[in-house]
């Protein structure tokens, strides 16, 4: 659950390539780009991927609300179980998945990520999706895609393209969690543990 | 965590707060429309229940099936065990079929410790009670029931059960309900006192991490939950007490001992209950008793432990266990 290690003291390597400013910037333009896709925005729920998705789907909510001046559904979506990697890793604590009281039937969702790397969370989500209803469309915004899929996935709305190398480290944080707005591109340290 | 849950007093407190928080998320679940979870897909758990019990054997039926096992039961009765077969002969017959995890209740204590360290099986052994020793998911599904009525079912997230007074009643002797209790709760930080009359106390229980007392009417006022055990018939070969008239008038819980406990405070009960004796049918049927919210606990539980346990490649909580997210 913790994405923590790497950062702070001792990401010397790492580089800021978004700050506060840019993240808010680019939350206001995937909000303006869901309202223009989805026609008004009028059926969207949208679901935060645990742990920074969340804030993110959050964030982005209230942004359409002010751009639509309508409450837009916002919950989170666990994906702990459904990940393809179950089974190569003790358990994980869970994350809590939050459904909005109407549900997704129908709708359309936007599910909402941090980072897009491999694409393997995604497929989970859908999977986890699945159990819980039949939405009208599901679509993906993340704040930073950097590469490297192993799925055929795609996000529908991006906050920026990362070109990034297999040996980077790309790590998002944000006030709720962090205590403050940034991404930094870092290199891989020696251990390791995992990758993002 | 350990590979095994053989006992409550095994679990360490943060192995306890990571059931309970698990066992949370695993509450959600059961709102949902499809009450699965696939973490357990391809995984075999086998049942295997030398004793009687309908709640504890459904209860764990439910959970491995909410969470995708394959489920395998083997009661006692009817099987190769009554014609003589002895408990290494079961185990290794299951080693043979492949099982990832057994759930085991037996009527001698330390029958699933034997099973967990004999080297007959390779799977994760689960204790579904064993004789008067130990009971460790019926206590973890009533700290949750307390966490969850005392603190709350979000406030109580990552919290124990610290400064909680509970107090348990009645057949101490013969409970492992109460031995697996006062373990998991003076983890959880509680403060546990166990009322009894004198010959259903056990020898030793002065070593036990908890207070004693005789009279159920001088602790009522001080308790946040009143626990409530079974009186075993079943396992009484001599006369404990007197009459059971005189054991319900002492121990048992009525109306007008509830209205001694404090407002928020709540009514337990393992099951099953025996009305009249230990508890009246009017304390039973009442808001404070939680019974039947016990019986629902007991499924997301043991839901997580099982996820817990048998989830990844490894236990929770190994040196491992907290690696960063691969996206």
């Amino acid at each position: 659950m913790d994405t923590k290690n790497g950062s702070g003291s001792g990401s010397e390597v790492a580089r800021p390539v978004l700050e506060g400013p840019d993240i808010a910037r680019v939350l206001t333009r995937i909000a303006h780009e869901i309202v223009e896709r989805a026609k008004g925005a009028d059926d969207v729920v949208l679901l935060g991927i645990p742990t920074r998705g969340v804030f993110l789907g959050q964030r982005l909510a209230a942004k359409l609300a002010e751009i639509t001046g309508r409450e837009i559904p916002v919950g989170s979506l666990d994906i702990t179980m459904y990940r393809d990697d179950l089974r190569m890793h003790p358990p994980r604590a869970l994350a809590r998945t939050e459904i909005p009281a109407d549900g997704i039937d129908g709708r359309l969702v936007v599910l909402v990520d941090d980072v897009l790397f491999s694409g393997r969370t995604i497929r989970a989500a859908l999977d986890a999706l699945n159990d819980i209803g039949r939405p009208r469309a599901v679509q993906l915004a993340v704040l930073v895609d950097r590469g490297h899929r192993e799925l055929p996935i795609r996000a529908d709305y991006v906050g920026k393209n990362l070109p990034t190398s297999l040996r980077e480290t790309v790590k998002v944080q944000l006030a709720e969690e962090d205590g403050r707005d940034t991404v930094l591109l870092g290199e891989k340290q020696a251990a390791p543990v995992g990758e993002q | 965590m350990m590979r095994h849950l053989i006992s409550a007093a095994d679990l360490s407190r943060d192995d306890a707060v990571l059931i309970l928080d698990t066992a949370e998320e695993m509450a959600r679940v059961a709102d949902r429309p499809i009450k699965k979870l696939p973490a357990l897909r391809g995984r075999t758990v086998v049942n295997l229940f030398f004793e009687d019990s309908t709640r504890t054997r459904i209860s764990f039926e439910a959970a491995e099936k909410r969470l995708s096992a394959d489920v395998i039961n083997f009661a006692a009765k009817g099987s190769s065990v009554s014609k003589g077969e002895s408990l290494k002969d079961t185990a290794q017959t299951l080693e043979a079929m492949g099982v990832d995890a057994v759930v085991i209740r037996h009527g001698a204590s330390g029958a699933p410790y034997n099973l967990a360290t004999s080297g007959w099986i390779d799977a994760a052994v689960i204790n579904a009670g064993d004789g008067t020793h130990q009971h460790p998911t019926q206590a973890l599904l009533d700290a949750f029931t307390m966490r969850r009525r005392l603190i709350g079912p979000d406030a109580g997230l990552g919290q124990d059960l610290g400064g909680k007074r509970i107090t348990v009643v009645g057949d101490v002797l013969h409970s492992r309900v109460a031995r697996s209790n006062v373990d998991l709760l003076h983890t959880l930080g509680a403060e546990v006192t166990l009322v009894a009359p004198p010959t259903l106390v056990p020898v030793g229980v002065e070593s036990w991490p908890c207070e004693v007392s005789y009279s159920l009417d001088q602790v009522l006022a001080k308790s946040d939950a009143v626990m409530m055990l079974r009186v075993q018939r079943e396992r009484m070969n001599a006369a404990f007490f007197p009459t059971e008239r005189e054991y319900a008038r002492r121990y048992g819980l009525d109306s007008d001992r509830m209205a001694k406990m404090p407002e928020h405070a709540i009514v337990m009960h393992p099951g099953p209950m025996v009305r009249g004796m230990e508890i009246t049918a009017e304390v039973a049927d009442s808001e404070r008793c939680t019974a039947i919210e016990q019986v629902a606990n007991g499924v997301h539980t043991r839901m997580a432990v099982l996820y817990l346990l048998l989830g990844g490649n490894e236990p929770a909580g190994s040196p491992a266990a907290r690696t960063e997210e691969s996206k």
